[in-house]
């Protein structure tokens, strides 16, 4: 790590989130003087123009890579048209235990003034909570599903390689082109795709204004620094070390000179250079995020990939090293840490509680022909990676069977530090996914995951994540009639009385209607939400980088780009699974209990009955274990899943898919859960992803990976495994390689994603007691990974309550 | 051959300690030599052995109602007791008890059923080259059963269509003839030197060493299977110089060098177990304790001199 990296790295770690106001009075003032005078797509863009030449730039104290969302970095804007947050909001955020963000008390004056009231009753949470039926609330209110949409904006999505191509100029031109050649005479849209196509242009001239005022901020920088060397007032430029600070004056005006001329030249024209490639995906990825608040903020995709030409270019010449190279990446890497998620509230917070805003590196793969996609740049990511050692972006590496041994080691050693990164993907099968959801193969190469474990077409798809679904939940609803048990409210559709039940199939079936009634409940409304985006909200500037956006004239939220999917995510796939293994084995096959006293025992939650609790958990096949009997049963509720979700059609001529992730859900689902027939206590967590439950998996990482071998992983569109190891496990070099093998193996058996946490409970039980002296401690949560001070004392129970596999 | 039954008390999968690759690792029942520092005691005695995790019990009293023998108590603070002397090592303990407290420690497998669970791991032998272990115990107390059993799973994996990498963790403290038969249907021994000294090993393994030693020396020779030697390193039984270098020169005298040599630092996991078991470790108090990095480092110094490949 350089010197300047280091104290970038520094300043950003002990940055503290904040809540700026600025992006919403701008975003106010011009909504009160222009509404209604543009189509809603030119409104947009317009809006986003103005924020783009009003916002406050910044470039920091020895940056290189420049541009902030905020004022500074850590400054986070609000999106009053989304989600206006109230007083309340406000003051919960900035004083709850965690996740908080810093804001004024005069800031939340100013904002109860003047934006507040332009607001209140037009945005677009208020329009989806205006309209949504009874029986949704319902199921949404017992904690059945959650809803993505209703504060955030749809994204999940990550970019392709064309802005290493076109520059703004080169999309305005093809937008231009297609604005010329519609048809006003035949296409009942044209009029429509005009407003877009104008709204796309507006979006680029945006994009470019926004460049250009960071280069007159870095003039007014030098002629300050000028000004101090003339013997001025002083100018803050921190020398590095043996250096004096005229020297330092020097050698930032010559830096800056370049930041003008990089903002200059990017993103109006492609990138020549290996840094004006790294700035021009930094402004992009800005762009998206200052103009809506998308989940995943945005996701450079194949980073590697993309930077690899400029590199080799670059170094062939002898006009970059490689310790130049992997000090742009660090700065880059830097500025994505300085942009924390935008604040969540409510089930939304519980749902995905962390700063962390999922940006996900994807390093390795394959390229379009189908070859690996590896390159010098790939272990220069991991080496930034591992020195970093921040929150912020993720990472991962995707091992097909054309990646080298050498980027798997490679990757298991950064492992080895125990942060939680990289995870690793497996490109073989998500192609597989991706081609079979309709894409052609060419385009599902170029794919990869963004966030946490999603899968798209990048640069090509919008690939919506609508919120989870709460798997054990269902059966809670099958066994109880359609009753939440925990409130006693009939929530859902009556289907037979339990006790009544002959065998186990008669269950299953309650289960399978269940389901069905909640998915259809659930995608009436994600249907609506969708409509409304697509008509409130038009992402006009990601709209320019999403293939096909520009040639059907449509916005990303409108079916205009080539791929256009809405993901379920279903959680809990372990605890179902052993719920059903304990009731088939202990009820309907041994008749060890009756249904009612099975039902007696959860109502109890298992007060009383202890020795029936042990029984259960301890002489019960649960999934993880290479068991057939349980892992059969996983493979049939996935499969109904699958049969459930998938194609059921979306409003933009596309389908629902099935995905299995779950983020941090799992725990907001456990806790609106009753007791479970696996032996679950109430309100704990339910099972993450396709991980096994917590402790069910007694057999060791081989035997995990088999049990989930045996789903046709291509069905979904991701699934999630967390594995908990102790670090001895990875003390010798051996070590590394035999890791290696085992993620192989997984991935030979059609895995989709594996990831790992490398720490023992000891650790993390001494974390708990002494937070000050593991400041750093990261581990993985979900897709992702966190600081484990920052989690609550929920989420850092069930960190330590995922199976510890040891050293054999 | 179906009616054999091999006592086994425990498999591990995900083995990474115990020979090339990825690899599942059986532990026989049945050990002719008992050291003091055994970090698996229950693997000793050929027949049962009732394990009782304290930590795990909720004192149900399951147990102590269905023992036929009267011989468990309950006491508050301290868990089930069991009366050594009245216990007739039925298990029904085990079979009442609902979080496995109480285990008994040696469950039976036939040479089918020792297959199949080999088969379950094939995806990983095929990653790793790795395969199945045989460890104890004392894996070779099987005697020609052992032979049975290598030639069955051997035979079973190339119907499956692919070569199984079987390694016997043994302390070669066997029948000779037995250990050649052994050594034409393995790949690779992984044998322990305990120490050098004949009677020292009678006092800390009880048992003499020469026929371990003339048994390495025979595998060295003959070379059908291959062969690393481990050294459980503990201070105050063999990590002095004058034990590293006989066990060295040893070594280098062989026709064959080992593969390499390991060095095992002492640990005492053994502790736990006994405590399971009921029974007290290192009754004797033999100094044992844990080597410095110097010792480790000097021993590793001295294979070196004498060219055999060591490591820790």
């Amino acid at each position: 790590m350089t010197e300047r990296i280091n104290m970038l790295r520094e300043q950003s770690v002990n940055a503290e989130p904040s809540l700026t106001i600025e992006r919403a009075l701008i975003e106010t003032e011009f909504y009160k003087k222009n509404d209604g005078k543009y189509s809603i797509p030119v409104m947009r863009a317009k809006n986003f123009y103005n924020l783009c030449a009003k916002k406050r730039i910044y470039i920091g104290d020895n940056e290189l890579i420049v541009g902030e969302r905020g004022p500074k970095p850590k400054a986070v804007p609000t999106f009053p048209e989304l989600n206006c947050h109230s007083v309340e909001d406000f003051k919960v955020l900035r004083s709850r235990e965690i996740q908080h963000y810093a804001i004024s008390d005069r800031e939340i004056e100013k904002y109860k003034n003047e934006v507040i009231p332009y607001w209140k009753g037009k945005t677009q949470r208020d329009r989806i909570f205006n309209h949504v039926p009874q029986s949704w609330k319902a199921l949404y209110e017992a904690g059945v599903f959650t809803e993505f949409m209703e504060q955030r904006a749809p994204g999940h999505t990550a970019l392709d390689g064309k802005m290493y191509r076109m520059g703004m100029k080169d999309f305005k031109a093809k937008i231009a082109e297609h604005i010329a050649s519609l048809d006003f005479l035949n296409d009942p849209e044209a009029t429509d795709k005009q407003d877009e196509l104008t709204a796309m242009s507006i979006s680029c001239d945006a994009m470019v204004l926004f460049a250009r005022r960071h280069a007159d901020e870095a003039r007014k920088q030098i002629s300050k620094i000028e000004k101090a060397l003339a013997g001025g007032p002083a100018y803050k430029v921190t020398p590095f070390s043996g250096e004096s600070q005229e020297d330092a004056y020097r050698r930032r005006i010559k830096e800056l000179q370049d930041i003008i001329e990089v903002c200059t030249w990017v993103p109006e024209n492609a990138p020549r250079t290996f840094r004006e490639a790294v700035q021009m995906y930094w402004f992009c990825h800005l762009g998206t995020i200052l103009e809506l608040n998308g989940w995943d903020a945005m996701n450079p995709g194949h980073f590697d990939q993309h930077l690899a030409p400029f590199y080799e270019r670059e170094v062939a010449a002898g006009t970059l090293t490689r310790e130049q190279a992997k000090e742009f990446i660090g700065c880059f890497w830097i500025k994505v840490n300085n942009h924390p998620a935008p604040p969540k509230v409510g089930i939304t917070a519980k749902e995905s509680g962390t700063y962390n805003d999922f940006t996900n590196i994807n390093i390795g793969g394959v390229k379009r022909d189908g070859t690996s996609g590896e390159s010098e740049v790939s272990y220069i990511l991991l080496e930034v990676l591992g020195e970093l050692h921040i929150l912020q972006p993720g990472c991962s590496v995707h091992v097909s069977e054309k990646t080298s041994d050498e980027l798997v080691k490679a990757a298991c050693k950064v492992i080895r530090l125990g942060y939680g990164y990289p995870s690793l993907f497996n490109p073989d099968t998500y192609v597989k996914e991706l081609v079979r959801q309709g894409k052609s193969l060419e385009d599902a190469r170029e794919g990869g995951c963004s966030g946490c474990i999603e899968v798209g077409a990048f640069g090509k798809e919008a690939y919506l994540l609508t919120g989870y679904l709460n798997v054990p939940k269902l059966l809670e609803l099958a066994l109880n009639n359609g009753v939440d048990p925990v409130t006693g409210k009939q929530i859902s559709i009556a289907t037979g009385d339990s006790r009544e039940f002959r065998s186990f199939e008669d269950l299953y079936s309650a289960f399978l209607k269940q389901l069905e009634y909640v998915v259809l409940e659930k995608i009436k409304v994600n249907n609506y939400i969708d409509r409304m985006f697509a008509k409130y909200a038009p992402a006009t500037f990601l709209s320019v980088l999403i293939d096909d956006c520009i040639a059907k004239g449509k916005d990303y939220y409108n079916g205009g780009p080539r791929y256009n999917t809405d993901y379920i995510q279903c959680t809990g796939l372990g605890t179902v699974t052993d719920a059903m293994s304990s009731i088939k084995k202990h009820v309907f096959e041994e008749g060890r209990y009756t249904m009612d006293r099975m039902l007696g025992m959860l109502k109890a939650d298992f007060k009383g009955y202890e020795y029936d609790r042990q029984w259960i958990v301890n002489h019960t096949p649960f999934f993880g274990n290479d068991d057939e009997y349980a892992d059969s049963i996983a493979v049939r509720v996935y499969n109904d899943l699958f049969r459930t979700i998938e194609g059921r059609p979306n409003i933009k001529g596309s389908c629902y898919h099935m995905n299995m992730l779950s983020t941090t859900c799992h725990i907001y689902f456990g806790k609106v859960l009753g007791a479970s027939a696996d032996g679950r206590h109430a309100t704990l967590p339910i099972s993450d992803g396709t991980s096994p439950s917590h402790g069910a998996d007694t057999h060791g990482p081989t035997a995990v990976v088999k049990s989930l071998g045996k789903l046709d992983q291509s069905l979904s569109g991701g699934t999630l495994l967390n594995q908990r190891l102790i670090p001895q496990i990875l003390k010798k070099d051996e070590d590394l390689t035999k890791l290696g093998q085992l993620i192989r193996a997984y991935f030979g058996l059609g895995g989709h994603h594996i990831q790992f946490n490398i720490v023992d409970t000891a650790t993390l039980r001494d974390a708990q007691k002494h937070p000050e002296q593991y400041r750093d401690l990261m581990v993985r949560v979900a897709g992702y990974s966190d600081y484990f001070n920052d989690l609550c004392a929920d989420y850092q129970e069930e960190i330590i309550a995922r199976t510890e596999n040891a050293a054999f | 051959m179906s009616e054999v039954r091999y006592p086994i008390f425990d498999i591990k999968r995900y083995s990474i300690n115990d020979g090339p690759g990825i690899r599942i690792t059986f532990f026989f029942k049945g050990c002719p030599l008992s050291c003091v520092w055994c970090h698996n005691p229950e693997g000793i005695s050929r027949s049962q052995t009732r394990m009782y995790t304290v930590s795990k019990c909720i004192l149900c009293g399951a147990c102590v109602q269905f023992c036929p023998a009267h011989a468990l108590k309950a006491v508050r603070g301290r868990g089930v007791l069991c009366d050594r002397d009245l216990c007739t090592l039925c298990g029904k303990c085990a079979e009442v008890c609902p979080t496995k407290a109480v285990e008994m420690a040696s469950k039976t497998y036939t040479a089918e059923q020792v297959y199949a669970e080999i088969a379950k791991e094939r995806p990983f032998f095929t990653t790793s080259d790795g395969g199945v272990t045989f460890s104890g115990g004392e894996p070779l107390y099987q005697g020609d059963l052992l032979i049975q059993l290598l030639d069955y799973i051997g035979q079973a994996a190339e119907k499956d269509g692919y070569r199984l990498h079987r390694t016997v963790d043994t302390t070669l403290f066997a029948n000779q003839e037995l250990v050649r038969e052994v050594s034409h249907r393995c790949e690779l021994f992984l044998v322990d030197i305990k120490m050098m000294d004949s009677d020292r090993h009678r006092k800390f393994c009880g048992v003499p060493n020469d026929i371990i030693l003339e048994n390495i020396r025979m595998v060295a020779s003959e070379g059908a299977a291959g062969y690393l030697v481990r050294i459980p390193l503990i201070e105050g039984i063999n990590a002095d110089t004058e034990n590293i270098e006989a066990t060295a020169s040893f070594l280098a005298s062989l026709d064959r060098l080992p593969k390499y040599v390991e060095l095992l630092p002492y640990h005492d996991i053994g502790k736990n177990k006994h405590s399971r078991m009921g029974t007290q470790y290192n009754k004797n108090n033999v100094p044992m304790a844990v080597p410095s990095e110097k010792t480790i480092e000097d021993a590793l110094g001295i294979f070196k001199n004498y060219g055999v490949p060591a490591k820790v």
